[in-house]
């Protein structure tokens, strides 16, 4: 049966994220936006809080260990982990993108261990805070070009390489790298390694001063001769069955980075209509939009957009709960949240005046948030690449 | 002179033939001793603004056993969980609409296009398919128990992917079942469903819609005063041929619905041919001191502009769907320097977005639908589906044009009547209701 409200049993554990959002990030968001790389002392406690949640089996705080794909059994139509991730991650962003991007063992690079790791793996890997490390000075959106290493030498990888734009990268536990076996062999030869922070080899050099997201700290990492035990390859290191798998990790991260869209996107408008209501500016459903004040007409037209992402990134969540593939509908849900957060957030700041401006309020922070968000995860250029592909069925050697 | 002036200009020879036309049409007398020739239809059908015709009439709407209250359909009982499957009931009857629409509307959509009208035999077999019984309860001859919107939608959305204006034709009786369904008394249940239910189903239509700038359902100027409907209704489907129509009236306290036997003299339609739809046979109705009885209460009357609303987005659907499964093929064979145009990304790019955007008319639809199914307050979500459907979809259907560029301009590619089709979403009042 139809139906795209949220699942009853997920409304408490949705109403709780909210309340931490409400009462830990967002007291916190600009503090932390201005004082950029000093460390958010409150997360700690948040994440065992979080963990408490997760072991009580309620979902997780960030989604890092909720995208495992469901095994094959389950009877009927599926509410998972899946869902129950972006749910969360999504009232969590309502509350701050930056603070949520830095909640300890809640990284994209955890996500990415629950996406592909094995079962060992898995547990050997429980309770590390792991971040993504694929992007390179040399090598972005073409992540299948990437240069950085990885050589087998006895039980051991050597890596050699340089990583930038690692999410959390000062403050987590280990980085899932990306790496290639052998740069002839082009992108079936690459792999994730998960590498912890204590290798030799392995250092943090220097931390970005960014536009927003800054409670975030965004780190550039070396790799130097750094030895890596074997079974730190995440899923199979046969070559033939390669960039698939890690390529994978991003049907299940590209709903969480669009649930982070949806939230930010949720914060301005819901600001922003108490902002307009003040001003006298009232929004009506049911009158035709261009009878109503062109605020308000805007204001409807940026809410259909949010709904539309909103409901885009449940439906690959709830894809993903029910084991059906769903690489079109995450690009789609990434495309469009990200896009729309961007422009909501940028046009609340046109609507509200000198109070979206000023720092007075926290519109302007989070139009410089949002920016973010329809780049990392794949910027909207390549998730338009992606379903162009799909829909026409076409190679990236023909669609380039 | 000023722009103005020209375009109005002062009227010709033609203009005053067809002027007189236009005055002997609206001569009641006529009808009166049957001068009026059953051909004069066809003329109808044919189009030129300006020619009239009075209501249709063929039968006698009265109640022949009626229930001591009118029957309610109670909301959906949900099952709590997040779901974007049909149910069994919902998927079958898609299907069969679905090969309706690609193997009836489609092949005629053309034709029916040109003519302005939808074949009688379309007609028939859309009532045999039950249209107009989703919305109906069991208790009075219909097909559901409960509340069906979303099954609505649903069919609304796969005939459109056939053809919006035909499907409009196809659903113009339903909208006119479904409100006397939801919002009728004992009596106007049972003195009008049992014909939309039998055999041969009334053309019938709602009419909400008023020929003039920025239109407001909430604020009409056609009026009920004294028991009295006058006004006028633009764009009503099939307006020559209706037996009944549900027209929307402002009285003191608001605007409600009212249902008018189209044989009553102060009744006139009036041609109304448009830039698409052309196979519903748009038409305008003129009342002039009709007598009407109230459907329904205030509450209902807004209900009514909601759920007419969600049927459009759900044709938009359908349609958008077209255009997107027509372009996919064409800039994947079509070949310039030497390659598909479906290589160039501001090619791909404007497909991938069309791709985008429908999936995201679709959900926010959807969950309108699903919402009013279950009894749950959808005001805000059948304005956010219908601001979608209104924006993307336009640009869907332009687009569409677009890709095909000059093939896309001509009528041998039905990308242009696509284009047309969805300029009136966002336009449409009534019409259609789910």
């Amino acid at each position: 049966m139809i139906n795209l409200e949220t699942p009853r049993k997920f409304r408490a554990f949705v109403n709780q994220a909210h309340q931490v959002a409400a009462e830990m990030l967002r007291p916190n968001s600009r503090r932390y936006d201005l004082a950029e790389h000093e460390y958010p002392v409150e997360l700690d406690m948040l994440a065992a809080m979080v963990d408490g949640l997760g072991a009580s089996g309620t979902g997780s705080g960030a989604g890092a260990s909720g995208v495992r794909r469901p095994s094959a059994g389950e009877e009927g139509v599926v509410n998972g982990s899946n869902l129950s991730s972006v749910l969360s991650i999504m009232e969590m962003c309502w509350g701050d993108v930056g603070l949520l991007l830095s909640m300890p063992r809640q990284g994209l690079g955890n996500s990415a261990i629950a996406s592909v790791a094995s079962d060992e793996q898995l547990q050997r890997f429980d309770g590390v805070w792991a971040a993504m490390a694929i992007t390179e000075p040399d090598c972005g959106s073409d992540s299948a070009n990437i240069q950085t290493t990885a050589r087998l030498d006895g039980d051991d990888y050597v890596l050699n390489g340089e990583k930038i734009f690692v999410t959390a990268g000062g403050r987590c536990d280990a980085v899932v790298v990306w790496a290639t076996l052998d740069k002839t062999l082009g992108r079936a030869a690459i792999k994730s390694f998960v590498v912890m922070k204590d290798t030799p080899g392995m250092t943090v050099e220097r931390l970005e001063h960014k536009l927003g997201i800054r409670a975030s700290d965004t780190a550039t990492i070396r790799f130097e001769n750094c030895r890596v035990p074997r079974s730190n390859l995440l899923g199979t290191a046969d070559i033939d069955k390669g960039f698939a798998g890690v390529m994978q990790t991003f049907d299940n991260t590209r709903p969480l980075v669009a649930a982070m869209a949806v939230g930010c996107a949720r914060a301005s408008l819901e600001l922003t209509r108490d902002l307009l209501a003040e001003a006298g500016v009232h929004v009506d459903y049911d009158r035709p939009i261009h009878l109503q004040p062109a605020a308000a007409a805007t204001y409807l037209s940026m809410e259909a957009d949010w709904e539309a992402a909103y409901l885009l990134t449940l439906q690959a969540a709830w894809m993903a709960d029910n084991a059906q593939p769903n690489s079109l509908q995450a690009s789609i849900a990434k495309a469009k949240a990200g896009r729309t957060a961007n422009d909501i957030t940028l046009r609340c700041v046109e609507l509200t005046g000198t109070l979206g401006y000023s720092e007075h309020e926290l519109l302007e922070k989070w139009s410089r948030d949002s920016k973010i968000l329809d780049i990392f995860e794949g910027t909207q250029q390549i998730q338009q690449l992606i379903i162009a592909r799909r829909l026409l069925g076409k190679t990236s050697a023909e669609l380039k | 002179m000023s722009l103005q002036e020209k375009t109005r200009g002062r009227r010709d020879a033609i203009g005053v033939g067809v002027a007189l036309l236009n005055k002997l049409a609206r001569w009641r007398a006529i009808d009166r001793f049957g001068l009026r020739k059953p051909a004069e239809r066809v003329v109808f059908e044919a189009t030129k603004t300006g020619f009239r015709t009075a209501g249709a009439l063929s039968r006698r709407f009265s109640a022949a056993t009626k229930l001591t209250g009118p029957s309610r359909l109670p909301a959906a009982k949900g099952t709590g969980r997040f779901d974007l499957t049909p149910t069994e009931d919902q998927q079958m009857m898609v299907d069969v609409v679905r090969s309706f629409a690609s193997d009836v509307l489609r092949p005629a959509a053309s034709a029916a296009d040109t003519a302005c009208a939808t074949e009688a035999k379309v007609l028939e077999s859309s009532a045999e398919l039950g249209l107009s019984l989703i919305e109906v309860p069991e208790e009075l001859g219909g097909i559901v128990t409960e509340r069906s919107a979303m099954t609505g939608v649903l069919v609304a959305e796969a005939l459109a992917y056939g053809d919006m204006g035909q499907a409009v034709a196809c659903l113009a009786p339903s909208a006119v079942s479904t409100a006397i369904s939801l919002w009728g008394d004992e009596t106007q249940q049972a003195t009008y469903l049992p014909s939309f239910t039998g055999s041969s189903v009334p053309a019938a239509a709602l009419a909400l819609v008023e020929p003039r700038p920025v239109f407001d359902p909430f604020s009409v100027r056609t009026r009920f005063t004294g028991g009295l409907l006058n006004g006028v209704k633009s764009l009503v489907p099939r307006g020559a041929e209706a037996e009944l129509f549900v027209i929307g009236a402002q009285t003191d306290a608001g605007p409600r619905l009212f249902v008018v036997e189209a044989d009553h003299p102060g009744v006139v339609i009036e041609a109304e041919p448009s830039m698409g739809l052309r196979a519903a046979s748009l038409s305008r109705v003129i009342l002039t001191d009709v007598p009407a009885v109230p459907l329904g209460s205030l509450d209902d009357y807004a209900e009514c502009v909601r759920l007419s609303r969600l049927g459009w987005c759900a044709l938009a659907l359908g349609t958008a769907r077209a255009v997107l499964d027509y372009v996919t093929p064409y800039v994947n064979s079509r070949e310039a320097f030497g390659e598909p145009i479906s290589h160039r990304q501001s090619v791909a790019f404007m497909v991938a977005n069309i791709g985008i955007e429908l999936e995201g008319m679709k959900l926010v639809t959807y969950r309108a639908g699903s919402r009013a199914t279950q009894g749950l307050s959808f005001a805000r979500e059948v304005a956010l589906a219908r601001r979608l459907c209104t924006e993307k979809g336009m640009q869907i259907g332009t687009d569409g044009v677009q890709l095909l560029g000059g093939h896309g301009f001509v009528k041998e590619h039905p990308v242009e009547r696509w284009y047309r089709d969805l300029r009136a979403i966002g336009v449409m009042e009534g019409a259609v209701l789910v």
